[in-house]
């Protein structure tokens, strides 16, 4: 199929570049400068799809960000979209585009059937049906579901990558047509930093689509083309085009869209798809145009039917034919200019059907004085053509409007361009919180003027000023008037462009077309196309009581789909307003949200995934522990060795010879993840005291302590051992997960209520590397790599650190022990961190140093009985129900969480507390999470006391232990619990204390 | 029921064109007085409306909304239901709902499209694992369906999912509830609206509450936009506007409202059959019968009754469902919103007596609010009904924040929040 | 996204700062000590959630970290002012726009 309906001339495509591209399976021709819609249109394809409910056969209605019916899946394979516009892709060669929702074809689609039921397939159908038999929904839903969606989602792995990036500016100006281009050359003569963007891949708007215009004595396109120039050669301008401006957030944040490589066949290396803008703007101009309209008619659906405005671009822009013989319905003026211009193209206008009793314009003077046939006060009441549009019946109006007359005369034609008046597009401006005034004379919602809290500006047509001058007066002032808000010094200078003022003409609003028989009874009116909601869909709404447009919106699903109402809504509430006899403005409209056009997510996402969407940390050491074949699990945001497996073990076998080896020689752990926060200042002592729950002025220079930290309600929030560095100094170290959190908690305190404390608070968790060494053999070990500390237990005592030097390295080192046994924690400067581990495991060969990840350091600190915060507490746990009243000092007065701890559920004895438990059969390990009971029952529910929060093999007790909260807990050592799992067994065992190895403590102390 | 719906009722006024449907619900305007007013027309507020006159046999009782029935976060949700709550208290009051959600459509007559498709939570390490799996036997216990899947099973139920989740969120299991799944938001609010109204229920809309003014006898009158109306008993239910409500009242709460975000992309084919949620990432995900991806994110972090939220919610939520689900990356957002979400210190609701005699406050649902509606319906109408607080809604009295009796969910649960 | 007028850095993104929390409730001096269980509930989790002016304090955690305080409507999300901790808020011209303590 040749190029039919291409025009031998004109349009801004180029014509000695032809492109080859396929639509459903036929190779077809087209032009660069084309979109998809542009050259199916010229190949003489209307239809396109299959809408969404009744499966009716549907062509291209508009040439913008509006259209409802051309949805196709563009590409295959992991490059597939669905849901792409047909009339915003941009043509290329090779691109291959599908209908979206028909089996097996666009032509004969089986869900036409649909259309068979649709006089009981009204709005609200689904929910007074399917509910019997009672469990049946999931059975209907199923095909419910298959026969809805449009697109296919892709199936494979996006290969695409997508940008985003941070951007700042004096004045955003979104839309690149008349009176964003006057804004953003005044706006930018003044200086200030102007950045442009428009969705097109050039600049115009409006003026691609009209002939004739003239801006300053010039053609506009001209004129156009100059000012572009012009923007491009100043350093102060950024211009983006394919770029839609699609979110406006608070505090003028607007995030704009923009596409680099949708439109090239082949898509360069290294340039992402999409780049998402978050721009920070001081000042918004909005210039984003304005929607034509659609009259609502009797089967206003068929492929063929377009506005009237989109047929004109057509023909100006792209040089297609939307038909050889056509049929323009409007009740405006500005139709009339898509008559002159389809007219100039050699297209013949069968018939102009005018709602107006008495037009009025100077367009359509023009016309009549061309001999078009004007039929007034007159309507289109029918359509016909199952696939396309064949012809249309015409009949004169009643006074009211209301009714047709009987005398109906049928004219053929292949296309019907209409119009019913224009919206401005006003989303950003509701976006961001702006409100709408109703400008009654042409029927449509325009921003009220801006206020503090919506400082933007609107020009041009999304303002209601529809003719060129006002477009470009607008501009030039709004940007003048913006750099000025955004603080930039200038004197006035220049003038605004101009253009030569047209009448607008009157218009007659005649929201909904009658049609031969009354609302509902033959044919549809539809209003939301996609969705494919009526006129009698919206009256049904208002009968059965949901008369707010938020129900009617609902009900009908009219402006819910993907172009979310832009032709659908202003329509559907005037006729709601109609019926229920009330005023537009009184019915109001629904909401504006994000995004003004469906923004793909990758965009949005940007760079934040993969590794990027939550940075891993790792230690200094972490190489080596790659190296060394570790396991590693996620720690808050850290990677830790989790285990060290050799070859052949699993995690039970490398745990268990992990343990023994700590116990019976010496381990080795990175401990560098451990959150570390240097306390400074003569106030040091006192500010701890007041957020641990013991005691710290008392604490030796030298000696270590280990803390217990409490939020204001009593609960445990963090833990860790605080050493003494000076009288004025102490290093704090926290959990892993929350070193951020505590810091953020400390700094809370000291600069808002404490503030005449002198503490400095420091950071220092990246600056400091830590392995710990931890066995019989640890001193043995460390002795051999250090000369100038005396490591006897008399000189370093258990809670006792030091400074020297290890291995060469200036150290601290903190005779400190999470595992039970003689331990060290040895601290050097980050940067030294894996020369250190590197040091200690050559220095330890000879004990056949072992090392250990955190899985091993769990069981290790379990058979202590010692507890892990966020594991073995939930933010429901008091230092009370952890058995941890000798943490809780009785003597000093306020601490953080002190007053909460005496509330009078606190000291319930029946709350959760913290106990051992052993299994009865040793053999046995309790699964972590495992609830427990007292009695068992056949089925559930049954009550239950407590639940397991750790529980290990334990090498060295050569048994499983476990550790639970169970409610009363301590007052119940040695009973029986019981805890049914999944599986249906019910495993036993027994409370006991916590503490299951070295009860005395001989291992750590000597 | 005078109109019953079905699909014969469909057929039959067919023949009429439509033209012969009843109203859903009458438009009345408020009585004098009335034995029980509900303050606000959302899905708890006629659910506890239904549940007083059918369970209480209390008709004489109205319903007032300040805009149009259901225009709250019954209207703004991601229509999630389950009930794998970690506390007991939590899980018998959401399992009630379940069982209840079970019925509904039939009950009401209206179906609300509970579509049990299951629902996963993931955990994506090792302290995931831990809370899913003290969770899951929590449930199990409670009676409440929870089932443990590893990566393999959860690849099975749920195809579209990339078990590597980018290489930093990688799926090492989920929870799975069966009966849990998503239904339909707006009919909710409209089946129990049409169900109460036929029981003799004044359902009034446009009606803003203005100011209470207690009297002696214990009753309370209302100062509406449609005039005075005296009441034996107010129940509040005004999430995204109970402290508002509460200074109206001259009480005060521990509750806090927030921009909670949520976003949909555009239809397409059943893609995704079932709910996915992860916690760590701040992503919940299901599709419509539309077709629509419907995803919740996170809540902003200051208050805001603005019904909309920031860019950067979004932004982070779609970051982490291009993780889990790579190939959707080049899927669109069609639409955004956000909600006013009320939350509690502990996360979870008050269902409780006031300082004021005869008023009741139901409130701080967070992020439970859709899927509690049956449920909380049901225990706030035996609460005013009796004035006493039986089993179920006990715990969630406004005191305990005062004793330290605390339902942590928030502090506790691998769950949402 | 709200742009939040640091006093000590600037404008900055809402992304930098965290905490953001009910302003000027000060601790009671005596750590709740001498106050009933009410009264001591009442400071720790009672908030006034005001819809309209409200005064709040965010902790710009990723500039100065330092605690400042704002005063935005949480109807428009307008912020009015910001400024230091421990300084009083400032007034407002619009009368209309006062914020109730």
């Amino acid at each position: 199929m040749s190029q039919k309906f291409r025009l031998e001339s004109g349009g801004l495509i180029n014509r000695d570049k032809p492109v080859t591209f396929s639509f459903n399976g036929h190779e077809l021709k087209g032009y660069d400068g084309d979109t998809l819609a542009s050259a199916l249109i010229a190949n003489g394809v209307h239809l396109v799809g299959r809408s969404f409910k009744y499966h009716r056969p549907r062509g291209i209605m508009s040439a913008g960000p509006e259209e409802a019916n051309a949805l196709l899946q563009l590409g295959e394979g992991a490059y597939t979209e669905p849901n792409a516009r047909a009339t915003m892709e941009e043509l290329f060669d090779g691109l291959v585009a599908t209908t979206s929702n028909a089996f097996p074809t666009v032509k004969y689609d089986i869900g036409e059937v649909n259309s068979l039921f649709s006089k009981i397939f009204v709005s609200g159908f689904y929910y007074k049906t399917f509910m019997w038999p009672s469990k049946a929904w999931k059975f209907y839903e199923h095909f419910i579901r298959k026969a809805a969606g449009i697109g296919k989602a892709p199936e494979e792995h996006d290969p695409d990558f997508y940008d985003k990036t941070n951007a700042f500016c004096d004045v955003l100006v979104v839309g690149g047509g008349p009176a964003g281009l006057s804004a953003a050359l005044s706006a930018a003569a003044t200086g200030a930093h102007v950045t442009l963007v428009d969705d097109q891949p050039r600049f115009g708007g409006s003026l691609m689509a009209q002939s004739g215009q003239e801006i300053d004595g010039k053609p506009a396109l001209e004129w156009v083309d100059e000012a572009e120039a012009k923007l491009h050669d100043l350093d102060n301008v950024q211009v983006l085009r394919r770029a839609t401006a699609f979110a406006y957030y608070d505090h003028n944040y607007v995030g704009i869209w923009e596409r680099l490589t949708d439109h090239l066949p082949v898509k360069p290396e290294g340039l992402p798809r999409h780049r998402v803008h978050m721009m920070r703007a001081k000042q918004v101009i909005i210039a984003s145009g304005a929607i034509e309209r659609p009259l609502v008619f009797c089967d206003n659906d068929r492929p063929g039917i377009m506005l009237a405005s989109a047929c004109r671009t057509y023909v100006n822009r792209f040089g297609a034919k939307p038909g050889n013989k056509g049929v323009i319905f409007t009740n405006n003026d500005s139709a009339y200019a898509t008559v002159l211009d389809l007219i100039d193209a050699g297209i013949e206008i069968k018939a102009v059907v005018d709602v107006r009793k008495d037009p009025l314009g100077p367009l359509m003077e023009k016309a009549d004085a061309a001999g078009v046939k004007i039929l007034t006060n007159s309507a289109v009441v029918g359509t016909s053509g199952r696939l396309h549009l064949k012809s249309v019946e015409v009949a004169e109006l009643s006074d009211d409007g209301e009714t047709a007359k009987s005398d109906v005369t049928e004219i053929a034609c292949d296309f019907l361009g209409s119009s019913g008046g224009w919206n401005p597009t006003v989303h950003l401006h509701c976006q961001a919180g702006g409100k709408l005034d109703f400008d009654e004379e042409r029927g449509a919602f325009v921003p009220a003027p801006s206020n503090r809290t919506n400082p933007n500006i609107s020009v041009g047509s999304c303002k209601g000023a529809f003719g060129l001058a006002d477009c470009l007066a607008q501009g030039f002032e709004a940007g003048q008037e913006a750099a000025k808000a955004a603080g930039i010094k200038f004197r006035k200078s220049g003038k605004a462009p101009t253009a030569e003022a047209v009448d607008e003409g009157n218009r007659r609003l005649l929201w909904l077309v009658p049609g031969k028989k009354p609302l509902g009874q033959s044919g549809k009116h539809f209003i939301d196309l996609q969705n494919d909601s009526t006129a009698a869909d919206l009256q049904l709404a208002l009968r059965e009581g949901y008369r707010s447009i938020e129900h009617v919106k609902r009900y009908t699903t009219t402006g819910m789909a993907t172009d979310q109402g832009k032709t659908a809504n202003v329509n559907a509430l005037a006729i709601v307003a109609q019926t229920l006899n009330e005023a537009i403005p009184t019915v109001g409209t629904t909401t504006y949200r994000p995004p003004y056009v469906p923004v793909t997510f990758g965009a949005i996402a940007g760079r934040d995934i993969d590794d990027l969407l939550d940075p891993a940390r790792t230690t200094p050491m972490h190489s080596w522990h790659v190296n060394a074949g570790a396991e590693f699990e996620d720690v808050g945001q850290w990677k830790r060795a989790w285990y060290f497996p050799q070859p052949g073990e699993d995690m039970h076998a490398a745990v268990n010879r992990e343990v023994a080896a700590m116990r019976n020689s010496v381990g080795i752990l990175d401990a560098t993840t451990l959150g570390k926060i240097d306390v400074k200042g003569k106030d040091a002592a006192e500010f701890l005291n007041r957020v641990y729950t013991n005691a710290w002025t008392k604490l030796g220079i030298g000696k270590c302590r280990y803390g217990l930290m409490l939020g204001e309600d009593g609960m445990v929030m963090d833990d860790g051992v605080t050493s003494r560095i000076a009288e004025d100094h102490f290093l704090m170290t926290t959990t892993t997960g929350n070193a951020a959190p505590v810091l953020g908690h400390l700094e809370d305190y000291l600069q808002t209520e404490w503030t005449d404390l002198e503490v400095y608070l420091t950071s220092v968790t990246e600056q400091w590397a830590t392995a710990s060494i931890a066995g019989p053999n640890a001193r043995a070990l460390l002795s051999e790599l250090t000369d100038d500390i005396d490591l006897s237990n008399e000189a370093l005592p258990f809670m006792a650190w030091t400074p020297g030097t290890v291995a060469g390295i200036p150290a601290r080192v903190f005779r400190i022990s999470f595992t039970g046994d003689l331990s060290y924690e040895i601290a050097v400067p980050a940067d030294y961190g894996l020369a250190l581990w590197q040091a200690l495991m050559t220095a330890g060969s000879k004990y056949d140093i072992t090392p250990y990840g955190t899985e091993t350091m769990h069981v290790l600190r379990a058979e202590k009985g010692f507890i892990i915060v966020g594991q073995d507490t939930d933010g429901s746990i008091t230092p009370v129900d952890l058995n941890m009243n000798w943490i809780v000092s009785k003597k000093k007065g306020d601490f953080i969480g002190k007053r909460s701890l005496d509330r009078e559920d606190m000291s319930d004895p029946n709350r959760k507390q913290l106990v051992g438990i052993l299994t009865d059969d040793p053999k046995e390990v309790l699964p972590e999470g495992a609830q427990l009971v007292e009695v068992v029952k056949d089925k559930p529910p049954m009550d239950m006391v407590g639940w397991v929060s750790s529980s290990y093999w334990s090498p060295n007790c050569d048994r499983s232990i476990a550790m639970a909260l169970v409610h009363g807990g301590l007052k119940k050592m040695g009973q029986k619990l019981y805890s049914p799992q999944a599986d249906g067994r019910v495993i036993e065992c027994t409370i006991t204390d916590t503490v299951f190895y070295d009860k005395e403590g001989n291992r750590q102390n000597g | 029921m005078k109109n019953r719906y079905s699909i014969f009722s469909l057929i039959r006024n067919a023949f009429s064109y439509h033209q012969e449907w009843p109203p859903a619900w009458r438009s009345p305007e408020p009585k004098k007085s009335y034995d029980a007013v509900i303050v606000g027309g959302g899905g708890h507020g006629l659910a506890t409306a239904y549940y007083l006159a059918k369970n209480h046999g209390m008709t004489n009782i109205a319903v007032l909304e300040k805009g149009w029935l259901g225009g709250g976060n019954t209207a703004r949700n991601t229509t999630i239901i389950r009930s794998n709550y970690l506390w007991d208290e939590s899980a018998k009051l959401y399992e009630h709902s379940v069982k209840l959600w079970e019925g509904l459509s039939q009950e009401l007559n209206y179906n609300v499209m509970f579509s049990q498709r299951g629902v996963l939570n993931l955990a994506h390490n090792q302290h995931d694992l831990r809370e899913l799996s003290r969770r899951i036997n929590a449930n199990r216990l409670n009676g409440v369906d929870s089932e443990f899947l590893n990566p393999e099973e959860v690849k099975k139920f749920c195809p579209a999912i990339d078990l590597r989740g980018g290489g930093r969120y990688p799926v090492l299991g989920a929870s799975l509830q069966r009966r849990g799944g998503t239904a339909r938001h707006d009919a909710v609010a409209w089946g129990y609206a049409r169900a109460a109204d036929e029981l003799g229920v004044d359902v009034i809309q446009n009606c803003p509450v203005l100011g209470f003014e207690s009297h002696a006898d214990g009753s309370i009158t209302i100062n509406s936009g449609k005039g005075p109306i005296k009441a034996g008993k107010v129940g509040l239910v005004v999430a995204g506007h109970s402290s508002v409500i509460a200074d109206m009242a001259g009480f005060r709460l521990p509750t806090e409202s927030r921009p909670l975000q949520a976003l949909v992309s555009e239809p397409m084919k059943p893609c995704i059959d079932t709910v996915v949620m992860s916690n760590a990432v701040h992503a919940y995900i299901s599709q419509s019968d539309k077709g629509e991806l419907v995803i919740g994110a996170g809540a902003d972090a200051y208050i805001s009754y603005g019904q909309k939220g920031s860019g950067h919610q979004t932004e982070h939520t779609l970051a982490a469902i291009c993780e889990m689900f790579p190939q959707f990356r080049r899927v669109k957002m069609m639409r955004q919103w956000g909600g006013i979400v009320d939350t509690n210190p502990d996360a979870s609701p008050i269902i409780s007596k006031t300082p004021v005699a005869n008023m009741f406050i139901n409130c701080g649902w967070g992020t439970g609010g859709f899927k509690g509606t049956p449920g909380s319906g049901w225990t706030f109408a035996d609460l005013i009904a009796s004035g006493e607080p039986d089993d179920m809604n006990a715990p969630f009295k406004l005191d305990r924040f005062k004793t330290g009796y605390l339902v942590d969910e928030h502090g506790a649960a691998a769950v949402a929040h | 996204m709200l742009l939040i007028e640091c006093p000590h850095c600037g404008p900055r993104a809402e992304t930098e700062y965290a905490g953001c929390s009910e302003a000027h409730i000060a601790r009671p001096e005596s750590g709740g000590l001498d106050m009933t269980d009410a009264e001591w509930v009442e400071w720790v989790f009672w908030r006034k959630n005001t819809k309209g002016v409200y005064l709040e304090r965010w902790n710009h955690a990723a500039g100065c970290r330092r605690w400042i305080n704002c005063m935005r409507d949480t109807v428009t999300n307008e912020i009015l002012a910001t400024y230091k901790a421990g300084e009083k808020p400032p007034k407002i011209a619009d009368a209309e726009r006062e914020y109730k303590f």
